[in-house]
């Protein structure tokens, strides 16, 4: 295995971002700390408790879910849309990389710097409200999970995409969507038993509630639900990455 | 004579998605530490050819050995021989020099090498420019900056397309410089070019390709001696009407209103006494016909070149 050309993607990818740290880092833990100051300060004084959760604590997991989300996908997608579009891409695909290793690489980064900033979003966080995290490790493992899906799928529609229209239709009308209707801001037994049933083919739902579980032992679904449908999730993006590379598709004529 | 084949090109076919063939069953050795210049018209297959090789084309069938591996199979071993220099100018607009040929030299597996790199840049006249971004950088260095980040990871095999292409007269004098010291020291370069007169100045073998086909491969020299048609002008004391019956056996033909006699002959012609000149000159002097002043021409690689696409194409 190539491991030194991993690493050296992986810090291309990793200094990119640190070129625009304002971009990356910034702007996403403003918008989500504005988050918090309406919906958790603000709304949050008007609905008391979510299944025995303060209201403002009850959203934490799910923004964190939604910036996780936003953040891998858009990471990922204009990590490998980028090259393609500027023509570097040449270099890696005519590299001594396999694609296996050229995925690491690229998805790595996106899955890292999203991680980190779930992170430092989580620390933002307890500047609002109070909250506790109960099963700490199964926390992280979702968070690692579902950075690493997401970042796959990132990857798939930066590939997909021919221009950066497509680039940014995907996000903006299929992950945003989903991500709110996924129950970030509510319990889904808040809704009417249709809706309920309708939400529940939304994959974003079993994310949200097994992370909001790793917090306050309480979710929509059981956990083990959860990580079910993410690992499947992860496997079916696996499967389309293969066969992207084995086909050669959009990479190689 | 034995040649140590590098690379080694078998009944290569490339049909793009689109259904255009743009090469159909070619087949070429390149040897161990040679310059080899692929000519071609636009859209010839030249770089569909270098595509293929590096992997960034997939053939549609045939098979390239780089050094004895197959370059799908065991791309690994192929690949990291190769260096590649592409025809678009390409880069990341943001990125310092430097960062961008350490990062190629990673990307390749190899561990850090500043002196390296140093050299490589220094031999690019780029080492003064090493902290600009590459959007600072003129066309011609960018150009450079390619060349050095296909340098970083020391290849065995350089591939040049068109790296000249953009680059000034000077510049591309230092640059033939810089890939005749790679040759030198042991490289082998495949180049393409436009430039008829680089591949002139620097190629030991040349391959022509039309419209998918490589249509010659030939020893530069034996090329230039094959096909090179040779000119001999004598400007004469006194104009002449037309040529006197006593010289009709030579190839002769009236120019300058009669100031100029052209003869044409046939530079490949091995034993110098049939090229006629000797005849010739006595015939003249037979006839009384003096001349001030004389000068032959070779034909270029580049009318060779024309002539051969031409006759091909007809
Ligand atoms: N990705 C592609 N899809 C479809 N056709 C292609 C593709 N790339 C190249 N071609 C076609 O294949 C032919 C050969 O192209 P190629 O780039 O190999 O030519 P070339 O000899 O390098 O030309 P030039 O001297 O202009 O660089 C051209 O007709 C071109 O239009
Ligand atoms: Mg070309």
């Amino acid at each position: 295995m190539n491991l030194n050309a991993v690493k050296t993607l992986y810090q291309a990818e990793m200094a990119r971002s640190l070129r625009t740290v304002l971009q990356s880092v910034v702007s996403p833990v403003i918008s989500t700390s504005l988050y918090f100051v309406v919906f958790g300060a603000a709304i949050g004084t008007r609905i008391s408790e979510v299944n025995g959760v303060s209201y403002g604590a009850f959203i934490v997991p799910g923004l964190i879910m939604l910036l996780l989300l936003t953040q891998s996908v858009s990471n990922a997608s204009f990590g490998i849309f980028f090259p393609r579009f500027s023509g570097t891409i040449y270099e890696v695909l005519s590299a001594p990389m396999s694609y296996r290793e050229i995925v690491m690489g690229y998805v790595g980064a996106a899955a890292t710097k999203s991680i980190i900033l779930g992170l430092i979003v989580l620390a933002t966080a307890r500047l609002f409200v109070p909250y506790s995290i109960e099963h700490p490790l199964m926390m992280v493992l979702f968070l690692v999970l579902t950075a690493l899906t997401f970042s796959l799928l990132g990857f798939i529609i930066g590939i997909w995409a021919d221009g950066f229209e497509k680039l940014q239709l995907v996000p903006l009308l299929v992950i945003t969507p989903l991500t709110f209707l996924g129950g970030t801001f509510y319990s889904i037994d808040m809704l009417p038993p249709f809706w309920q049933a309708v939400t529940l083919a939304n994959p974003v739902v079993y994310l949200v509630s097994g992370f909001r579980w790793s917090f306050y032992g309480i979710g929509d679904v059981s956990p083990v639900v959860s990580l079910v449908v993410i690992t499947l999730f992860l496997a079916a993006a696996l499967a389309v990455v293969e066969r992207i590379f084995r086909t050669g598709y959009r990479l190689k004529p | 004579m034995h040649h140590d084949p590098v690379i080694s090109v078998e009944r290569l076919s490339k049909t793009y998605a689109g259904g255009f063939q743009a090469l159909k069953e070619v087949s070429l050795e390149i040897r161990r530490g040679e310059i080899f210049a692929l000519l071609g018209p636009n859209g010839a297959g030249k770089t569909t050819l270098i595509s293929v090789i590096c992997g960034l084309v997939n053939a549609t069938s045939g098979r390239v050995l780089v050094d004895g591996h197959d370059n799908v199979r065991e791309f690994r071993a192929a690949r990291e021989r190769i260096g590649l220099v592409p025809q678009e100018l390409t880069n990341d607009a943001f990125i310092r020099v430097w960062d961008t040929v350490a990062f190629s030299r990673g990307l390749f597996g190899k561990p850090k090498d500043p002196d390296h790199l140093e050299k490589v840049l220094r031999s690019l006249s780029l080492w003064e420019k090493r902290h600009n971004r590459m959007i600072t950088l003129s066309g011609g260095m960018k150009r450079r900056v390619l060349i050095a980040k296909a340098l970083a990871h020391e290849p065995e095999i350089l591939f040049l397309d068109e790296p000249t292409a953009g680059v000034d007269v000077e510049l591309r004098r230092d640059m033939w410089e810089v890939v005749r010291q790679l040759r030198d020291s042991g490289v082998t370069i495949i180049l393409t070019t436009h430039y008829i007169e680089e591949a002139e100045e620097m190629a030991d073998r040349i391959g022509v390709i039309r419209g998918g086909e490589l249509v010659l491969v030939e020893e530069k020299r034996t090329l230039m001696r094959q096909l090179g048609s040779k000119e001999l002008t004598l400007h004469l004391r006194e104009p002449l009407e037309a040529i006197p019956a006593a010289l009709g056996r030579h190839a002769l033909a009236l120019a300058e209103e009669g100031h100029a006699l052209v003869y044409s002959y046939d530079a490949s012609e091995e034993d110098e006494e049939s090229s006629g000149i000797a005849e010739l000159l006595a015939d003249l002097e037979a006839e009384g016909i003096g001349f001030k002043d004389l000068n032959t021409r070779q034909s270029s690689l580049e009318e060779i070149f024309v002539s051969l696409v031409k006759e091909k194409a007809q």
